[in-house]
């Protein structure tokens, strides 16, 4: 899973009908500090009413994401990254020897 | 899963099996800002979009779980018109 920090709503009428209901975010990968680290991408979310600012856990794998949403491991589900937590706090010590 | 811009059309007269009969649209990968990033890429398209639409797409192996029947060699569908990012 990845730290990310919402960047805001992705607004998305028409969509393939999986994603019926779904909410979009846009969200930006962080490190440990909360500094951006990598490219930004578009979550569903559809548990943790995370706005701008949040920081959340996303899971980007799709196998996963469909035994999450209760469809089979070979099930018809195109979506790759889900929120899957809010974050309250992370502490780090840094690499440990 | 991530922004782009539909940039163009591809049309391709012989191609693997299971590709043939789906609309492939010439994609301009986009950062939250709407700016360009990386290059353009060939994803099929779910929604009928066209030319200068502003769209969202999936990549890798749940790009074909967006098409019937689902064991199609694509790694981009486009699955969703963007009408906004509040970002």
């Amino acid at each position: 899973m990845t730290l990310c920090r919402v960047l805001g709503p992705v607004i998305a009428t028409v969509k393939h009908e999986a994603f019926r209901g779904l909410k979009l975010l846009v969200v930006q990968p962080v490190d440990e500090t909360g500094n951006a680290a990598g490219d930004s991408f578009i979550a569903v979310d559809r548990m943790s009413g995370a706005g701008e600012g949040d920081t959340v856990l996303v899971l980007r794998e799709g196998t996963g994401i469909r035994q999450l949403f209760g469809v089979a491991p070979t099930g018809k589900l195109p979506i790759r990254s889900c929120v899957v937590g809010v974050v309250d706090q992370v502490s780090s010590q840094g690499a440990s020897p | 899963m991530y922004l782009g811009r539909v940039v163009g059309t591809v049309v391709a007269s012989v191609v693997a099996e299971g590709l043939a009969g789906h609309k492939l649209l010439l994609v301009q990968p986009l950062d939250e800002k709407k700016a360009p990033r990386g290059g353009v890429e060939v994803a099929v398209d779910t929604v009928r979009a066209g030319p200068r639409d502003l769209v969202f797409l999936v990549g890798s192996r749940e790009a074909a779980l967006a098409l019937d029947p689902s064991f199609v060699p694509v790694d981009a569908a486009i699955v969703g018109f963007v009408d906004e990012v509040l970002a």
